[in-house]
This record gives C-alpha cells, sequence and structure tokens, in this order.
C-alpha cells in the first residue's frame, strides 16, 4: 500500500476493507492520529472525539458479513453546526459553547445507520458567517497548503481536516459558498445540492431560505457516495422535496457547458482566469461544447443575498436569548438578561449581520430592501432557468484568486466578495459543485483553484459528470 | 447615510450592546455595506416578476403522538441554565407590589 490509510479516498478504503488488507480499527487508528499530530498547527478541529469502540467493532463486523454499506468504517469530520447527539455543537461561538445536542441531525442518523465514524467537529466562522474562519471564536484554521493563508470558509474546518487527510471525507453547510468555496482553496470536490435535497433537521440554522448541507471530499466519485447517504426527503424537515418535483433532466455524457464570459472580464486574476480558460478547453476537446450566456442579473446577486441572508439570520438568531441554553449572563432586569447574554455570546461579524437583518426588515426600509432584493432573485432564478434551455451546467471559476492571506480581507465588503460566484446557486435553490481545476503560483506557494459549475435543480447527476470530466482531463 | 443614534436604536431592537468605542465603525461599515446593497435600487424589475409567488405546499403530518410524554424532558432540561425539578428558572417579570 502506497498511501498511508488517512490519505485514502471512501473509495479506495472501503475497497481495502473488503479485501482485509485494512482494518477498521487501522483506518480510524491512522485518521485520529493524523488529527492529534496536525491539529496543533491548522486548528481544523475544535474537538477530536475519542474512538467509539463497539461501533468501531459493529462496522468491521457488517464489512465481515460482506453487506456493509460503502460509508461504513469510514472515518469524517462533522462541521461543528450540526448535531450529533451527546457532543457540543457550538456553531464555533461563545453562545453555544457549553450547548450539547440532545438529538443527532438527521444527516448524522443516516451515517450512523451506513456505519460511518465521527473524527471530530470542525471549526468554522461563527454560525457559518464568514469566508475564512477568522470569524470563528475558536481561533482561525490554517489552510494546509500554506498556513500563513485562510482555507476558506465558513466550512474551512472541515476543508482543512480532508485536504491534511485528517479524516477521509467532511460534511459542511453551504449558505452563500461556505462548501464550494473552502473546497476550491484546498484543492477538494465540494457539493451545495439542490435547496431541499438533503434534510436540515439538527442544522443549526443561519439563512433558512438558503442553507443546505452537503459533502467535501477528496475526489467527485466520494462527493456523490456522502450525497446519496445523506439525501432524501424528511418528515422532520418539512423543506426537504421528492425526488420528481422538478422536471428530470436526463445527464448525457456529453454536455452543453454555458459560460457567462461577460462577468469574467474584471476582478478574476489573470493566472485564475487562463486556468479556467484551459479548463474549458479541455473539456471542449474531450466532446463537451461550449455555449455562450447571458446573466446579466447575476451582477446583483451579491447585493440581494447581503440583504436576504441578514434578514434571515436576524430572525434565526433571535431564539438565542440566554434563557433556555446557551450562554446566559444576568443583570439586573429581564431585558439584561438578553442585552447581556447576546452581546457577550456573539461575535463582531455575527453582530453586524443581525443589525443589518434588523435594518433591511424595519418598516422604513422592508420595501427599498427586502423587497428589491427578493424580486431581483425571482428574475435571477428565471434568468438561469432560461440558460438551461441552451445548455446543461453553467461554469464560473469558484473564487476570483488562490486563498488569501490572515488579516488581507479586514474590511467586509471585500470578504463578502470572496461569495461572487458563488451566492446564485443559494439564491435560485440550484445545486453546485466545486472542483479542483488547477493550481497557481503566490509567494512560492502552490495553491489549489477551483472550477465552478450549476445544474438546475435536482440535476445533481450532470454536476457530477462534468466534476468527473474535470478530473479525467487533469 | 446611517448615524451612529440609528445603529444604536437598531441594536437595541436587536437585543444588542454595541460599546461606544465600537460604535463609529460599526456605523461606518454599516454605510459601506448600504452602499454596495443600494445598487439594487437601480435595477429594473418587472411587476409580471417580481409579482411572482413561489409554489407553495403544506406540509402535515399525521394528527398522532410523535413520542412518550417525557422521553426528552431530562435531555432538555438538562441545558437550562437554571432549573427547579424539570421547570426553567427564570426572573419574575410581574409583581404583586
Amino acid at each position: 500500500m502506497s498511501k498511508r490509510p488517512n490519505e485514502l479516498t471512501i473509495e479506495e478504503a472501503a475497497s481495502l476493507l473488503r479485501t482485509r488488507e485494512l482494518t477498521v480499527r487501522e483506518l480510524w487508528d491512522a485518521c485520529a492520529a493524523a488529527a492529534e499530530a496536525r491539529n496543533p498547527e491548522l486548528n481544523a478541529y475544535l474537538e477530536i472525539f475519542d474512538a467509539d469502540d463497539s461501533a468501531i467493532a459493529s462496522a468491521q463486523e457488517r464489512i465481515n458479513a460482506g453487506d456493509a454499506p460503502l460509508l461504513c468504517g469510514i472515518p469524517l469530520a462533522i462541521k461543528d453546526n450540526i448535531l450529533i447527539e451527546g457532543h457540543i455543537a457550538s456553531a464555533a461561538s461563545k453562545m453555544l459553547e457549553n450547548y450539547r445536542a440532545t438529538y443527532d441531525a438527521t444527516v448524522i442518523r443516516k451515517l450512523k445507520e451506513a456505519g460511518a465514524l465521527f473524527v471530530g467537529r470542525t471549526n468554522m466562522d461563527e454560525f457559518a458567517m464568514g469566508s475564512s474562519t477568522e470569524h470563528s471564536a475558536y481561533g482561525p484554521t490554517r489552510n494546509p497548503y500554506d498556513t500563513a493563508r485562510v482555507p476558506g470558509g465558513s466550512s474551512g474546518g472541515s476543508a482543512a481536516a480532508v485536504a491534511a487527510h485528517l479524516c477521509i471525507a467532511a460534511l459542511g453547510t453551504d449558505t452563500g459558498g461556505s462548501i464550494r468555496q473552502p473546497a476550491a482553496l484546498t484543492g477538494l470536490v465540494g457539493l451545495k445540492p439542490t435547496y431541499g435535497a438533503v434534510s436540515r433537521s439538527g442544522a443549526i440554522a443561519m439563512g433558512s431560505s438558503l442553507d443546505q448541507i452537503g459533502p467535501l471530499a477528496k475526489t467527485t466519485d466520494d462527493a456523490r457516495i456522502l450525497y446519496d447517504a445523506i439525501r432524501g426527503i424528511d418528515p422532520l424537515d418539512s423543506t426537504t422535496i421528492p425526488d420528481d418535483l422538478y422536471p428530470v433532466r436526463v445527464a448525457t455524457e456529453k454536455l452543453a457547458i454555458g459560460v457567462p464570459r461577460h462577468l469574467l472580464e474584471t476582478g478574476v486574476d489573470a493566472d485564475v482566469r487562463a486556468a479556467f480558460d484551459a479548463t474549458l478547453a479541455e473539456l471542449e476537446s474531450a466532446g463537451h461544447a461550449l455555449v455562450d450566456i447571458e446573466l446579466p442579473t447575476s451582477l446583483h446577486a451579491l447585493a440581494a443575498y447581503y440583504v436576504l441572508m441578514p434578514a434571515e439570520v436576524s430572525a434565526n438568531l433571535a431564539r438565542l436569548d440566554g434563557i433556555r441554553y446557551g450562554h446566559a449572563a444576568r443583570g439586573k432586569t429581564l431585558l439584561d438578561d438578553y442585552l447581556l447574554s447576546r452581546t457577550e455570546g456573539f461575535g463582531e461579524e455575527t453582530r453586524r449581520r443581525i443589525l443589518l437583518g434588523t435594518f433591511v426588515l424595519s418598516s422604513g426600509y422592508i420595501d427599498a430592501y427586502y423587497r428589491k432584493a427578493d424580486a431581483a432573485r425571482g428574475v435571477l432564478r428565471r434568468e438561469y432557468e432560461e440558460a438551461f434551455e441552451s445548455c446543461d451546467v453553467v461554469a464560473f471559476p469558484t473564487t476570483t484568486s488562490p486563498a488569501f492571506l490572515f488579516g488581507e480581507k479586514s474590511d467586509p465588503i471585500s470578504m463578502y466578495l470572496e461569495d461572487i460566484f458563488t451566492v446564485t446557486a443559494n439564491l435560485t435553490g440550484m445545486p453546485a459543485v466545486s472542483v479542483p481545476m488547477d493550481t497557481v503560483e503566490r509567494e512560492g506557494k502552490i495553491l489549489p483553484v477551483g472550477i465552478h459549475f450549476t445544474a438546475p435543480h435536482q440535476a445533481e447527476q450532470s454536476l457530477f459528470v462534468v466534476a468527473s470530466a474535470v478530473e479525467k482531463a487533469r | 447615510m446611517a448615524t451612529t443614534d440609528e445603529v444604536k436604536k437598531l441594536a437595541m431592537l436587536a437585543r444588542l450592546t454595541i460599546e461606544d468605542a465600537e460604535l463609529e465603525k460599526f456605523t461606518s461599515e454599516f454605510d459601506a455595506i448600504l452602499a454596495y446593497v443600494g445598487q439594487l435600487e437601480a435595477l429594473d424589475i418587472s411587476r409580471e416578476v417580481a409579482g411572482e409567488k413561489p409554489a407553495l405546499r403544506n406540509v402535515m403530518r399525521a394528527d398522532s403522538i410523535p413520542h412518550a410524554s417525557g422521553s426528552f424532558t431530562e435531555a432538555l432540561a438538562a441545558q437550562f441554565p437554571a432549573r427547579e425539578g424539570d421547570a426553567l428558572s427564570v426572573k419574575q417579570i410581574i409583581t404583586h407590589e
């Protein structure tokens, strides 16, 4: 075996477990040892769990019996905003520092049923608000490619854990790009499923019309295995959708790839743009077709997102009041209790977005901001639907540049611009994937960059086809 | 332009305290963000699309007992900052004086 066990993909590990060249215990020990060894440097995990001996033993039994799912015995990392019964789930906030989950998220129940193991809970921007993990209340995660740089965010801990082989794959959440942007900056495949494809029961809510849980993995096949394991309608999340809600689109082997070149003329680093063009050229020579498309409202997508998302944040985070659970400071009056608990519990970015959300929902401004943004969202969705009449997927670079340095984006707007290509998929509810396309060099360090594809609702299969084609072309 | 008083008022509505030292910074950042999202004002949205409502569907479950009474009480009560038995202790907000 040339690779160490923790460096394997899900597919490779599952295969070696079945040929008895590897035991579940050996695989767990390799991931846990790597996590313990590198976490002090990377801060990818907020907590590394003790080995669950009975889960390891029963996974081994199921594999020996010969009818285990592919994820059986596979050590995964879980973002800290997804509930695992009995474990702390803090969303990287002081507000939930002491909150111990009283039930399993539906995705966790499904993974447990499949026999998967959990290495630990991963670092993130507080309540998933950020693109760098610099907003974590527990210090930032470092990018394994260059520890002077961010891993992206908000699922930066999950991304760093997979990229540094501190687990085999991971779950993240994506509200505006929080799976796909860190996947791009750490050389991984990251999938945001169709809105409603995956249950969010047991995920700590940020923007409820935008949030989805999805995989961060070393390969497209691994991302698909994880996605297949967690997806499906759930009575505990009434926003989950049946398989046939949207018209079925058959994914052919040769795809029409829509490219909105008018959106890429400025703002993208020259070498990232060159890598994007080269990747498209390779896809074309592999038999896929390139189609010019126009998505004019995309120019305003980020502005609409930064109205709608804070509005939903301010509503969702209103439940955290210091009364029933979480950080509970006490003053003279009940109002003091609220003010103290929330002011001490929430970090700066969280407070900023709550204020912004309170503003755009206030009576004097709701028409100018919230309703306008909501209407723009409708236009954007229609533009995408029209574009998909002439193509199967839409291509962008995932980000305008590779991983940035800590502190480089210290003003809020420059950080928000990290999401410029990813937010549209959340606004339209369409599935999207980031897959590594190339590397670029910054200050002597080789850094990965990703290509991003969006597909129509429930057409994840088209994303897997095109992402696999990019992997083959590299 | 947002004023520091407006930001203070929003903070109170959101049950947050912004320290005076942070207030200037929050207010100027607030202005920058509002200037950025203000580009939406220039966007021409046809009435046809603006009036479109998403397809709503009701999601029902059977009117039955989902779990045995009390099966989650201890786990939930263990999260309370203060408790008396299975009850959550809170400040008295109405007095008879």
